[in-house]
């Protein structure tokens, strides 16, 4: 195995896990802010990806299909919000589960209504329709990968600077530690929740739209982003947006080295991961000790 | 379980309209809806609290029935007599949906080019979602056969077709396969009862690994998920292109059901094969070959497979242009039936068929077949299972074919290149292929 060849294979981990942090970022911020547990995260994910490939037929641009999907996974989690999620934050978890699971069949059903149960690709939009040649063993790059890598690298960080050096994030850090005591000192947690709510939503459909080149539309995306999502949630610790950047990292890297240094295990390399991380730091890995 | 509320998914109507698309997908979103609210309980509780009710329901319907039975007993028997029960169990959900909707309209028109009937009976469809998974198959299939279903058809993936085995194998039931090639079903498994309409797993792969072996290729790396399929696929192939002499460089299987092949481009290319075998289909073809496109492949390693391109051709694009497969049927066969079948069908759905549409097509021109030859008395099972064995697929799209003593097909393989979005026919390249049947005692 040559140095090369295990850069690369870095570079692919890196390339999956930044991907899977847009899904489970806002996932964990629903999570640790609302205590909302959304099965339905995932299928943000599906119709991000499934409208980036329907609205670039349409427009007949993948540039011009990108905003207006966003717009349009926004509107929707802001009505889901709204008109359901709003009366279940107090309830218990059994009841999130229920509606949050009822929600994702009726979606996946209207997603199969609007559109159908085919597979269908998309080609990377121009000017990153192409691959970089990198050498005689190994395989041509393409450019669409950095690019998304790139983008939601710049992403993280901007999230970083939202979570830490705006008052909005400092509200929903706030939120997240103690509740009550961030309603008391004025702050409209409503609003946040309704905020958040929507912010990850649309992360998560962005990042469906951005993988559509690359992984195609198919019925089924829901439940694969998901999975893998709750594992980065749960290893990163519960609402922490850092934890959730190196653990969707480190996940995405095991994921894939482990096909080349233990093919026996690569399917539940991330799940013995996990594993070891509730051992050891059950609150999440980054999480202080108390 | 809750059976009364899976009402919903039971047609009895005839078949043209019960096929009608409306119907199926409002029938695909009951049963799966349904199905699935019965995983998600995972506790038993939610179960047990649902069964209260249900048992009582069920006990006053019971009554009800003993009741009108009474009544109207001659009338009863009658049109119980008049109506054909089929079960199929088929995906409706999932990444696999859109193999059971070919299958289901390529049988819907066979039976309604015959007029709509079995043997002079309508059919009455009761039809569940496989959802793909195997660990529900046992379930699915016992109640199919708990509603009086003496005929069932299906399923799609290979593992959900072995937990259907279980139920089924050694029993009376008809069961009629119109994809899954796991070869136990006409192995160790088989039966008198079970009958397969469209490969093996072994049999689909054995044909490309001779013909590679006879263009000259001497090591080939074989790539697919590990799961049942992918490695009986890669067994045939590798019994085929060793029997000729080749030499496997490496067998690669990648967890099931990863979705990003590109880690394995790294690998690949640094592979000293002359050539890759993948057997990857549907969803996972269609990422499998636009990456192995991307990574610059395709020229350096010439890819070949067995359903790389099938009915993903539109989706893979310019990824797929020129890519080598064999199949059991090509786009533009040169036969009449073959020509006559595709304008059928785009008429019928406005849609190009496929080999699975051709699996469902040849799963319904034998139920019709075997009906007719028995009169409809679908219940003297020794005489119905001998009509369904004396079929001879005479006017199969795919070319005639018939039933080996194992009860799967035997049939040609061709060599098809995907160009403009179809695979065209280049030649045949083996004839009657036979799957060994291991372990089947009817051989």
């Amino acid at each position: 195995m040559s140095f090369e060849f295990l850069l690369l294979q870095v570079l692919n981990g890196l390339h999956h896990g930044l991907l899977l942090f847009l899904v489970a970022g806002g996932l964990s911020l629903i999570f640790g802010l609302l205590g909302v547990v959304n099965l339905a995260h995932g299928s943000f994910y599906m119709f991000g990806a499934w409208l980036a490939w329907w609205a670039s037929g349409v427009f007949g641009s993948y540039w011009l299909a990108l905003p207006v999907l966003l717009v349009l996974v926004a509107l929707g989690a802001f009505g889901l919000e709204r008109a359901l999620f709003r009366y279940i934050y107090d309830k218990p978890h059994l009841v999130h589960v229920l509606l949050t699971y009822g929600l994702v069949l009726l979606l996946d059903e209207a997603r199969s209504l609007l559109w159908d149960d085919d597979v269908h690709g998309l080609e990377a939009p121009p000017p990153f329709a192409r691959s970089l040649e990198l050498g005689e063993d190994l395989p041509d790059y393409p450019v669409w990968r950095l690019v998304v890598s790139g983008f939601c690298l710049l992403l993280a960080l901007g999230l970083w600077w939202l979570s830490s050096r705006t008052r909005f994030g400092a509200a929903v850090r706030a939120g997240v530690e103690r509740r009550e005591m961030a309603e008391g000192l004025g702050i409209d947690t409503p609003r946040l929740f309704l905020l958040v709510f929507v912010l990850g939503a649309t992360l998560a459909g962005l990042a469906g739209a951005l993988a559509t080149p690359i992984a195609s539309v198919y019925p089924g995306l829901d439940a694969q982003v998901l999975i893998l999502s709750f594992v980065v949630v749960v290893v990163g610790g519960i609402g922490s947006l850092s934890g959730a950047f190196f653990a969707a990292l480190v996940i995405g890297v095991a994921d894939t080295l482990a096909r080349d240094l233990v093919p026996a295990f690569a399917g539940v390399a991330v799940y013995l991961l996990m594993f070891a991380a509730l051992v050891w730091r059950p609150e999440g890995v980054l999480a202080k000790r108390n | 379980m809750n059976y009364d509320s899976l009402k919903g998914s039971v047609s009895s109507k005839p078949v043209r309209q019960a096929f009608s698309s409306g119907g199926v997908s409002r029938q695909a979103f009951l049963s799966g809806g349904v199905s699935r609210q019965a995983f998600l309980s995972g506790g038993v509780s939610r179960q047990a609290f649902l069964s209260g009710g249900v048992s009582r329901r069920r006990i006053l319907k019971t009554g009800a029935a003993f009741a009108g039975a009474a009544l109207a007993a001659p009338y009863v028997r009658r049109a119980e007599a008049a109506r054909l029960k089929v079960g199929v169990l088929l995906p409706n959900s999932g990444v696999l949906a859109f193999l059971g909707t070919k299958i289901t309209q390529g049988m819907e028109l066979a039976i309604n080019q015959s007029g709509g009937l079995l043997g002079g009976r309508e059919v009455e469809w009761i039809r569940l979602d496989s959802e793909t998974d195997p660990a529900k198959a046992p379930e699915r299939t016992a109640r199919l056969v708990r509603r009086g279903c003496d005929i069932v058809v299906g399923p799609v993936h290979s593992g959900v077709l072995l937990g259907m085995l279980r139920v089924l194998g050694g029993t009376n039931t008809t069961l009629l396969i119109p994809n899954a090639g796991a070869g136990a079903a006409t192995g160790e498994h088989c039966g008198e009862n079970i009958f397969r309409t469209s490969f093996s797993n072994w049999q689909a792969a054995w044909p490309m690994g001779r013909f590679l072996a006879q263009r000259g290729l001497r090591r080939v790396t074989t790539m697919s998920w590990n799961y049942a399929a992918g490695t009986e696929s890669v067994q045939g192939f590798t019994e085929g292109f060793a029997s000729l002499g080749g030499e496997i460089s490496e067998g690669i299987l990648a967890p099931y059901p990863a979705a990003d092949f590109h880690s394995y481009m790294t690998k690949l290319a640094a592979s000293d094969a002359e050539a890759i075998y993948a057997f990857f289909s549907g969803a996972s073809a269609v990422q499998f070959v636009k990456q192995y496109h991307e990574a610059g492949l395709r020229d350096r390693l010439p890819l070949y497979g067995v359903f790389l391109t099938e009915g993903t051709l539109e989706a893979q694009g310019v990824a797929a242009e020129g890519l080598e497969t064999t199949m059991h049927y090509a786009d533009d066969l040169p036969f009449e039936a073959n020509r006559a079948f595709r304008s059928a069908y785009r008429e019928a759905y406005g849609v190009d068929p496929d080999v699975f549409s051709v699996q469902g097509y040849d799963t319904g021109a034998l139920l019709v077949h075997a009906a007719q030859a028995v009169g409809g008395d679908t219940d003297d099972k020794p005489a119905f299972h001998a009509a369904l064995r004396s079929f001879r697929g005479v006017s199969s799209p795919r070319g005639a074919w018939h039933f080996s003593r194992a009860q799967n097909p035997v049939q040609d393989f061709y060599l098809r290149r995907a160009a403009g979005g179809q695979n065209r026919y280049i030649e045949t390249i083996a004839q009657d292929v036979t799957d060994p049947a291991q372990g089947c005692t009817l051989v």
